[in-house]
């Protein structure tokens, strides 16, 4: 399946990825190679197949009671950029 | 050299007060430093905090509270392992000088049982490559050719083994890093059923299919270690809540008996005649030693590598969306908004082989083409999943080669396509769940490493690798070390 110049900035737009000239045409050329070979999929009958799911037997719950969480100063301590205690991000409303 | 040792003698000698955590941990530092500079394994050593942990093995020995076979062994840890307090990278420039809060579940069960961490080994970035040249840290190397590949994307973790640098490390796997590298560089790798270790602090990649799991020089060496990984965890609810067996109980129990599956479609077209014939040798070595081989088919491994590369692509998107620039990473500086915030972050911090999966990821998720991409492929995995459980009910374990080709040269990987064909015998194990395991069954004319891959039922680890210890113990490569001076 060939993907359209459209398609792949689409795809960059949801991914939240910017990519230059250079990198969206290369992209468009692998991507839609790596999606021929999946096409090979199509000729594989999967009616009345159910899809997998997480297979690991299910977790016995625990006990509902506090536990010591991370301090503020630990969640924070990679954080590009804070105010106080809290992360900062640009501003989103004007 | 007592880095010869494999993990088990290592124990040994401490047990027996022969050698101590802080002599074995010191040569293991020099001969990082003497080394690492040719071979790229390591991008962090932690030479102070290995010391220290030596310096309270040693003392808890002196007490008589040695706690186990790890207690004060040198090992290494992939770098997508959280370490805390020390830098963790995932391989990827956006993480560069992160500085985990906690350890990974799998980190702090090593540390538990008493073994000394050197250090952070390198990977493809965030564990996606098959020849660890995504790392932005440039390539580890093999030490049997350091002009090749040691495997991806554990290949510090491989290289590190393989050239004596620690006894041990912890590896990842979610379609064949952990055995595709132990293959190309003759050490043993092992991959546990899906929910046999915590996953809390591996920094994800495919939720599904990651697996963490040990690579050592010996079968003997990789059961001590899962000895102390497997288990539940109130941190990962998918760290399955089942009993931990005696992985060492019955690895001795030979291979007479065994009924070891030879399935057809692995054995076709592509496939480097001397890797063929080693693994082919090793089919008649486990015959020698009283198994039967019975041929198995699994008719739906030409679709393993479609259905892995769209649904591990899928998770990443997804597991990536967490890089934003904004609690932890690299943030892009001069930006108008909040949008261009995480787009520019993303951006300048992901390398080009992340990118292009969360591309194909998220057009696989994406309106209009999810039921035709992701559903169909969660639904041809449904189908791998029953060619093994067909193949289980004839056979123990299955055998195959574990990468079609021996270590290759760096540079030579240029189309992702190719590239991804390298992983087309381990893929199936991940999609299944499956445990699977490489160990070496023999090298080329240019002394390149080979290794076979064994694959067991779901949660019987114990028989795997009982399985690959017969082999070992009638043919055992563990003492060839690759041609490194210190």
């Amino acid at each position: 399946m060939a993907l359209t110049p459209e398609q792949v900035a689409h795809v960059a737009a949801l991914a939240r990825l910017e990519l230059s000239p250079d990198e969206a045409a290369l992209y468009r050329a692998q991507l839609s190679a790596v999606l021929d070979a999946a096409s090979l999929l199509d000729e594989v009958d999967v009616s009345g197949v159910q899809p997998t799911r997480g297979d690991a037997p299910v977790p016995p719950l625990r006990p509902d009671v506090e536990r010591p969480s991370l301090s503020p100063e630990q969640v924070l301590g990679n954080a590009p950029a804070k105010v106080g205690t809290t992360f900062s991000v640009p501003k989103i409303l004007e | 050299m007592v880095l010869d040792l494999t993990l088990a003698e290592a124990a040994g000698q401490l047990g027996a007060g022969a050698t101590s955590s802080t002599e074995l941990t010191r040569v293991a530092l020099q001969r990082v430093e003497a080394l690492n500079g040719r071979l790229n394994a390591f991008l962090r050593v932690d030479a102070a905090g290995a010391l220290e942990a030596a310096a309270q093995s040693d003392a808890r020995r002196g007490r008589g509270e040695a706690r186990g076979p790890l207690d004060g062994v040198p090992l290494g840890i992939k770098d997508n392992l959280l370490t805390g307090g020390l830098e963790t990278t995932a391989g990827s420039r956006i993480l560069q000088g992160f500085v985990p809060p906690v350890d990974a579940t799998a980190v702090r069960k090593l540390r538990e049982a008493g073994a000394v961490l050197l250090g952070k080994l390198n990977l493809d970035e965030f564990a996606m490559g098959s020849s660890n040249e995504s790392s932005a840290y440039g390539p580890a190397r093999n030490p049997w050719d350091t002009t090749r590949t040691p495997g991806g994307s554990s290949g510090g973790s491989a290289a590190a083994v393989a050239a004596r640098l620690c006894f041990g490390a912890l590896g990842s796997d979610t379609g064949g890093s952990i055995r595709q590298p132990a293959a190309l560089t003759g050490t043993v790798g092992l991959k546990p059923t899906w929910g046999r270790v915590s996953r809390f602090g591996l920094v994800a990649y495919a939720s599904s299919l990651d697996q963490v799991g040990p690579m050592a020089r010996t079968v003997t060496d990789c059961a001590l270690l899962l000895q102390a990984l497997a288990g539940p965890d109130a941190q990962d609810a998918t760290a399955a809540d089942l009993a931990v067996p005696d992985y060492t109980a019955a690895l001795e129990r030979g291979a007479a008996g065994l009924r070891v599956g030879v399935p057809a479609e692995y054995f076709g077209p592509g496939m480097d005649p001397e890797v063929e014939a080693a693994v082919r040798g090793a089919l008649r070595a486990y015959e020698q030693l009283g198994a039967t081989l019975v041929e198995v088919s699994l008719p739906h491994t030409k679709y393993a590598l479609a259905t892995y590369y769209l649904l591990a692509t899928a998770e990443a998107s997804s597991n990536l969306a967490r890089f934003d620039g904004v609690r932890f990473g690299h943030r892009a500086r001069d930006v108008k908004g909040l949008r261009e915030l995480y787009a520019r972050s993303r951006s300048e911090g992901f390398g080009p082989e992340v990118k292009r999966r969360i591309m194909l990821g998220t057009f696989a998720l994406s309106a209009g083409h999810y039921d035709a991409y992701y559903l169909k492929a969660q639904k041809v995995r449904t189908l791998i999943r029953r060619d093994f459980e067909a193949a289980f009910r004839q056979v123990d374990v299955v055998l195959s080669p574990t990468s079609p080709v021996p270590a290759f040269p760096l540079g030579q990987q240029t189309d992702p396509l190719q590239s991804y064909l390298l992983d087309v015998f381990t893929l199936p194990c991940n999609l299944a769940g499956l445990p699977g395991l490489s160990l070496p069954c023999g090298f080329t004319r240019a002394r390149l490493p080979v290794g076979m891959q064994l694959v067991g039922r779901w949660w019987d680890e114990a028989g795997l690798l009982a399985a690959a210890r017969a082999y070992e113990r009638a043919h055992d490569f563990s003492r060839a070390a690759p041609p490194l001076e210190a």
